[in-house]
């Protein structure tokens, strides 16, 4: 995952290192800082959407079902999700495992 | 018709940017600042140059001010000294990597302590490696000539870095020199107006300076690397267009009386002309002396060193400032790593002076000079020493 995007050749960047693609930072993909990652539990969910809420990188997103789905693209795997978690729904768990 | 008249260099200096019809003047205008921008702020007050003057709280703030400037599509200058300079020194490297054409005349003086406020080359050799291309004045009429080249070199578009012209101070910026001042109307046949390459416009966004995480700031720091040493052909061209607009020729290294030349004294600024009569005077005694200048120092011109001092025996190196801990001057280290690997190598010995406002005498320059010939008849001499230090 992670940078592939962005990484090329010194002679193709641009004059300065300049971004000329307005919001293309969405192919950063920064994911790939995360040691641990969030597992929720469906079964514990209350739908009260406080991960969604909560989150610093916007990594949660609404479903039609209710529940939050979770972008591993972007998450960093800082837990505040697991730990505002009223029902202990969503737990951290080591990359790899 | 250029007209020739009295002028304090510092105000030639802001008589120069008025002429290249600068948009924006950011500059710390308190001390150590010159006139430069004192007499610019008037000139925009006074409605003779259309541009903006910001006034700014410290060095740092006017560096970042030239560079969204500039990044902002606009022909920007500042100047400043020693201290300010100092103060600049995170910014500096900011603004070739963005590549951002400021132009910067700096008035070299000594950094502290003891507390200084006089010329020497301290204070700009600490930022010689910040990636700005760098031009050494010696008189006001250089100074003058070399800030209009400086915007023509820095608004290439193949080149699009900062340039700073560097003066000394007091011994130029505060001496009033007969000067050819060029009008607006003159200088724009030669500086055409600024095209950037790169603009910041709320119309078409893009992002200037983004983070540079290690996938990408190595390959960011070669383009800068390359593009400042490739800039050396388009400044080489720039004083050729100079010399055929106004007739007077620039080089990267001048040479003084070096035909039959055994031993050579290397200067900087200023302090040349006090060389040149050193070495005329050691001419009529029969010493084969000669004398070379670097006005480019960055990027340094490599080849024409080389070939300049081909066939030359022996080499006396003036550094106005100390690299301490180094064992040498900033320049005389650069001279020795430029002839490293070089065919029949010249002897090298660095000679330090000239610090914090004392002058080089005529004296001390023949002084240099017969130490280096000492030092090379014996095959051996210090690798450098302070010239002009009272021992009791």
């Amino acid at each position: 995952m992670a940078k592939v995007d962005a990484v090329t050749g010194w002679r193709n960047l641009e004059i300065g290192c300049a971004i000329t693609e307005p919001g293309s930072s969405r192919k950063l993909r920064t994911g790939d800082w995360r040691s641990q990652r969030p597992v929720i539990d469906r079964d514990k969910c209350i739908k009260c959407g406080l991960c969604w809420i909560y989150c610093p990188d916007m990594v949660y997103s609404p479903t039609r079902s209710g529940y939050f789905k979770w972008n591993e693209n972007y998450c960093k795997g800082c837990g505040i999700c697991a730990h505002e978690c009223p029902k202990d729904a969503i737990a951290m768990v080591m990359e790899g495992e | 018709m250029p007209r020739k008249v009295g002028i304090e260099v510092s105000l030639a200096a802001s008589e120069a940017a008025c002429a290249a019809d600068v948009d924006v003047i950011a500059a710390y205008p308190v001390t150590p600042q010159t006139h430069i921008v004192e007499h610019l702020s008037e000139l925009v007050a006074d409605g003779e140059l259309d541009a903006e003057f910001i006034p700014v709280e410290s060095e740092h703030s006017a560096m970042s001010a030239c560079i969204g400037a500039a990044a902002a599509g606009a022909r920007t200058f500042t100047a400043t000294s020693a201290p300010g300079l100092a103060l600049m020194h995170e910014i500096l490297f900011i603004a070739p990597s963005l590549r951002t054409p400021i132009v910067m005349v700096v008035a070299n003086r000594a950094l502290s302590g003891p507390i200084s406020i006089w010329n020497d080359h301290s204070d700009i050799m600490a930022e010689r490696d910040c990636g700005w291309i760098q031009t050494f004045a010696e008189n006001g009429q250089e100074v003058f000539d070399l800030i209009i080249h400086a915007f023509r070199v820095a608004e290439d578009p193949e080149v699009l870095l900062p340039v700073i012209v560097n003066m000394d101070g007091f011994t130029l910026s505060h001496v009033i020199e007969p000067i050819e001042l060029l009008s607006a109307s003159e200088v724009s046949q030669y500086l055409k107006p600024y095209k950037p390459q790169m603009v910041l416009d709320p119309k078409a966004p893009i992002t200037m300076g983004p983070v540079g995480v290690p996938e990408v700031y190595t390959e960011a720091r070669q383009q800068a690397e390359s593009v400042l040493n490739g800039s050396k052909k388009v400044i080489v061209k720039a004083w050729k267009e100079f010399a055929k607009q106004y007739g007077r020729s620039y080089k990267p290294i001048e040479t003084y009386r070096t035909k039959g030349a055994e031993v050579i004294l290397m200067t900087m600024g200023s302090v040349t002309e006090t060389a040149m009569t050193a070495v005329d005077r050691m001419r009529e005694k029969g010493i084969p002396v000669g004398l070379m200048r670097f006005r480019l120092w960055r990027p340094f011109p490599l080849e024409e060193f080389r070939r300049a001092v081909k066939g030359i025996k022996t080499l006396a190196v003036v550094d106005r400032a100390i690299s301490f801990g180094a064992q040498g001057g900033p320049v005389c280290s650069k001279v020795k790593s430029a002839l490293y690997g070089a065919p029949d190598q010249p002897q090298v010995f660095g000679f330090i002076s000239g610090l914090g406002g004392r002058d080089i005498t005529v004296a001390m320059f023949e002084e240099m000079v017969k130490k280096a010939i000492r030092y090379a008849e014996k095959g051996k001499g210090p690798m450098y020493e302070l010239i002009g230090v009272r021992e009791r």
